[in-house]
This record gives C-alpha cells, structure tokens and sequence, in this order.
C-alpha cells in the first residue's frame, strides 16, 4: 500500500489526530470514558495504521523494537511501584490514600500513574503482537 | 441482527469474510453497550473488539489460507451439544432477578458504596475509572500483568521460530 497516494496523505493526516485522541482518552478517562486500557489500544492502532500504509521496516524505525520490548514491561513496574511507593510511605500495597498529604489527591495520584502504567504496557503489547504476526512470511532483513 | 450475524459466522467458509462480519459483530455490540449506558465498555469492544483484534486476525490470515478447512466429521453431535447447553444456560437465566430490578444483589452490595462515595473518596468524577484503578486495583495489576504476559508469549512463541528459520537458511 505503500505507492497509494491518498493512503499515504490520508494515514498521515489522522495519525496525529489519534494520537491526540488517545492522550485525551488517557487524562480525560477521570472525567468521561475512557482510561489507561483504551488509550493504550489507540496509540498501537495508531502506529498499527501507520505499520499498515508506510510498512512495517517504517514504523519500527518509528518504534524501535527495543523501545516495544522494555516499554512492556515498564508499565508493569509503575504499576506495582505505585503498590510499593505505597507500601514505602506506611500504607498498605496499592494504598493511594497516603501517597499524598490529602487523602482524596493521593488517590488522584495514585489512579493517574496507575492508569499510565496500564497504558504503556498495553499499547506496546497490541503493537508487538501486531509486529510480531506481520513479520512473519517476510524476509527479517527485509 | 446479531443472531443472522452469528449465524452467518458459522455458515461462512470463507474466512476474510468471517473476520469482516466479526468485527461488524463488535461495532453493533458496541452500539448495544452505549445504549446500556456503558460508554467505557463499548469504547473498548469498539477499540479492541473490532479494530485490534480485527487486524490480528487479518495478519493471522494473510499466513494461512483464506478458506476453512472441510470439517472431517458430522456437525450433528456438536450441534445436539450445544443447543442443550445453550438450553440450560436460559433455564439459569430464569432464576436470575429481572433486568434492571434495583433489588437485585448486584445493586445492594457494594455498588451503592462505589456510587454514593466515589467522588468523595477518591476524587474521580468518572466511577468506572475509581473502581478499576482504586477499589479493584489488584484485579487491574493482575489484568495489566495477563495482557503483559500474553504479549511475552507472543514474543518468545514467535522469534524463536524466526531465528530458527533463519539458521536454516
């Protein structure tokens, strides 16, 4: 699909508005719908869309697979660090409550880097098990 | 609609159409869950439902044939099976309390709680957001963990066999 013009300017236009789409999902996600688990399938059919037009050799110069690989499992980590920052500051694991002065913005806190860990690691899984089917068939080189 | 979506799912041997008629499976799905008023879950069976998972099995399909194989045996056993499971799970539906009744259990145990106290306690306007990042947080960790160990499946399933196939060249 790479030599089709209107794909080309069409999947270049959108991804930055899916992009943005998805960071509001992200931080909107308190507010409205939405949250870490939903943002993060944007940003992978985002960079997905791109894979699709521009091929995959582009989106993993793009997205490096080293990035993928250790992005899926930082989110993890920040997720249970947010469990084991509350255990440091004298609560129980996962216990926002004493993250921060007032109890209500320790949960706040707590809810916003939990979902970003949320998102991280699920968008970095949906784009590596995509990259992963694609590339099979093909030459690795390639 | 859904029901001759299904059933069309099962007659269909040609699998491209298959992944297209699921994935307008999941957008009408979707439509049912906004309608029930549950936005976040219709965004994510829009979101995964048919878009991600849609593509998957598109890239699933573009490495095996497009046509499924004959079946080696008569679909009357399976058939038999399955309507009477289906049976008995209607039977069960029958002893649940009816839809949206407000005495149900579910809306008498801890839902009143998360409804009238989420604001307060946490601070978060949206409920579904409160009880999956903070009143279910460790059900979210181990989920986070299963789409994390899913993805490592994935990856140790599938390079390996590229390497291999690569040495051999």
């Amino acid at each position: 699909m790479k030599n089709d013009l209107v794909l080309r300017v069409v999947a270049k236009l959108f991804t930055p508005f899916v992009l943005l789409f998805a960071l509001y999902v992200q931080f909107h996600g308190e507010l409205g719908p939405g949250g870490g688990f939903q943002a993060g399938v944007i940003v992978a059919a985002a960079v997905i869309l791109y894979a699709i037009v521009f091929g995959l050799p582009a989106a993993r110069r793009l997205v490096p697979d080293a990035i993928v690989e250790s992005m899926m499992a930082i989110g993890v980590l920040i997720y249970a660090g947010v469990g084991v920052a509350g255990l440091l500051l004298g609560g129980a694991y996962l216990d926002y409550f004493v993250l921060d002065r007032d109890p209500v913005h320790g949960q706040e806190r707590g809810i916003f880097w939990v979902e970003i860990g949320v998102a991280i690691t699920v968008s970095s899984v949906m784009l590596k098990i995509f990259a992963m089917f694609a590339s099979r068939g093909h030459d690795p080189d390639e | 609609m859904m029901a001759v979506l299904v059933v069309a799912v099962a007659v269909q041997r040609n699998l491209f159409s298959v992944v297209v008629l699921t994935g307008i499976y999941s957008f009408l799905m979707a439509s049912v869950l906004v309608a029930l008023d549950a936005v976040d879950v219709a965004m994510t069976e829009a979101s995964v439902g048919a878009g991600i998972s849609t593509v998957l099995l598109l890239g699933a399909l573009y490495l095996v044939r497009a046509d499924e194989a004959k079946p080696m045996h008569r679909p009357l056993l399976p058939l038999l099976v399955s309507v009477g499971v289906g049976a008995a799970l209607v039977y069960g539906t029958l002893g649940l309390p009816a839809f949206s009744d407000p005495s149900a259990p579910i809306h008498t145990h801890v839902a009143p709680r998360y409804l009238n106290d989420a604001l307060r306690e946490t601070g978060v306007p949206n409920v579904v957001t409160a009880v999956l990042a903070s009143y279910r947080g460790y059900d979210t960790l181990g989920e986070t963990t299963v789409v994390f160990t899913a993805g490592v499946g994935v990856v140790a399933l599938l390079r390996r066999r590229r390497r291999r196939g690569g040495g051999g060249e």
